[in-house]
């Protein structure tokens, strides 16, 4: 087996092993979801209309609680050091350990999102697109958010620092995203495009995260 | 093959750590690097893997693999043991010769994978959570590793740290052997390893005067 599949089982295990990451995620995507409508009240036109971009929102926060622990660990027991000098280069390192996040952090959140959508008082209509353009969209937060991570290693308490930096990155991802659902939901020809737009900002960052993230790695372990 | 360093400056900070250090090892040599606590040798080990960037000089090893860095083609034991305490110790060392063993076959890594069980005594150990072994168990969990896939460079820092007497002699029976096999060792150490035939390098507060 290639030494990337077998990064990347690894970091699949731990993560279901030790559980708190994902847990911690879900947990507070639910959370923040639910407490809304007790803040907003309970009118359902105006929940359903917002609905889609408190989603959204919620999504992005919750993916950034596990992120900071992408390399942290690994940089803690040594283990970054050895996989630096493994066969493989640092830029494929970040990327399987980002693609780990992304298949036990985004995806969990992407299908927990229609669910939570309940509580918002979602439109029927609506929930086969919000899964569709969160399942786009997610690789985007995990490949940019590798770079935050990498950045912030050896910050102390560096979970607001890497939000300051990584959430900006975010912003063409939300924005495409909900434009997406909007226009599906209104019924104008404006899905396509945005959801292609959304498709290819996560298939750059797919190329980009790593490259930036392994060279802020390489920086780190100075 | 022969490791060789010309000319090395590596500045940690402001500070100038290693200057104008200029040595070589053979294969089949073992090279303890001794002096007092701040003197470079974590420096000098983290320079030849690569993570540190020399200011001037370079580090080479000739007769190794082209395309490769001299960090590529060594073991490197920190201070840390790079094992994962959620996993047992049998999954921590599975990962480690999968990762740097990719494209040998799946008996003979399992071969390698026992016999550095049994060799650093840790079979009965095989499935209890890293997390849960001594201290002197991780390190030798961390030390087979360098038997289940084969570099020709070891950077050994601080290798027998926490240790008991029975385990460095294992530590150096690997050493030895690895040496006879024609490779190289690099170790940084405070305490005799027990291995004949070594050369030391000394760093000091004089660097220049490096004796091989």
């Amino acid at each position: 087996m290639n030494p990337f599949l077998t990064l990347l089982k690894r970091d699949i295990r731990l993560a279901l092993r030790e559980g708190g990451a994902i847990g911690t995620a879900l947990g507070f995507y639910l959370i923040v979801i639910a407490m809304l409508p007790l803040g907003l009240g309970p009118d359902l036109n105006l929940l359903s209309r917002i609905a889609p971009g408190l989603l959204w929102i919620a999504l992005l926060l919750s993916a950034l609680l596990s992120l900071g622990r992408m390399f942290e660990t690994d940089y803690e027991d040594g283990t970054l050091e050895l996989l630096a000098i493994g066969d493989m280069p640092l830029e494929l390192v970040a990327a399987a350990k980002a693609l780990a996040h992304w298949l036990t952090t985004g995806i969990p959140l992407a299908l927990l999102a229609p669910v939570l959508g309940i509580l918002l008082n979602l439109d029927i209509s609506a929930y086969g697109v919000l899964i569709a353009t969160m399942l786009a969209g997610t690789p985007a937060i995990s490949f940019l958010g590798a770079i935050g991570a990498a950045l912030t290693l050896q910050a102390r308490r560096g979970g607001l620092l890497l939000a300051l930096l990584i959430l900006p990155l975010y912003v063409p991802t939300l924005i495409y995203g909900i434009s997406a659902i909007s226009g599906a939901l209104l019924a104008t020809n404006a899905f396509w495009p945005n959801f292609l737009i959304l498709s290819a900002l996560s298939m750059g960052s797919l190329v980009l995260g790593p490259l930036a993230a392994a060279a802020a790695l390489r920086i780190q372990l100075q | 093959m022969r490791l060789f360093a010309e000319n090395l400056v590596v500045r940690r900070g402001s500070r100038i750590v290693i200057d104008e250090l200029s040595f070589s090892a053979d294969a089949g040599e073992a090279l303890l690097l001794t002096g007092p606590n701040g003197s470079g040798k974590t420096t000098l080990l983290r320079a030849i893997a690569g993570f540190l960037t020399p200011e001037e000089g370079r580090v080479m090893l000739e007769g190794g693999a082209k395309d490769a860095s001299p960090g590529e083609q060594s073991h490197y034991v920190g201070h840390a043991n790079g094992i994962k305490s959620s996993l047992t110790a049998g999954e921590n060392l599975r990962f480690w010769c999968d990762y740097l063993g990719a494209g040998t076959a799946r008996e003979e890594k399992r071969e390698r994978i026992d016999e550095a069980l049994e060799r650093l005594h840790l079979l009965a150990l095989e499935d209890i959570p890293a997390g849960y072994l001594s201290a002197g168990q991780k390190r030798r969990l961390g030390l087979a590793r360098l038997l289940v896939s084969a570099r020709p460079l070891w950077l050994l820092d601080e290798p027998s740290v926490s240790l008991d007497t029975a385990s460095v002699g294992l530590l150096a029976g690997m050493v030895k052997e690895h040496v006879a096999s024609g490779g190289i060792a690099i170790a940084a150490t405070h305490l005799p390893l027990g291995l004949e035939n070594a050369s030391e390098l000394r760093l000091g507060a004089v660097r220049q005067e490096a004796s091989v």
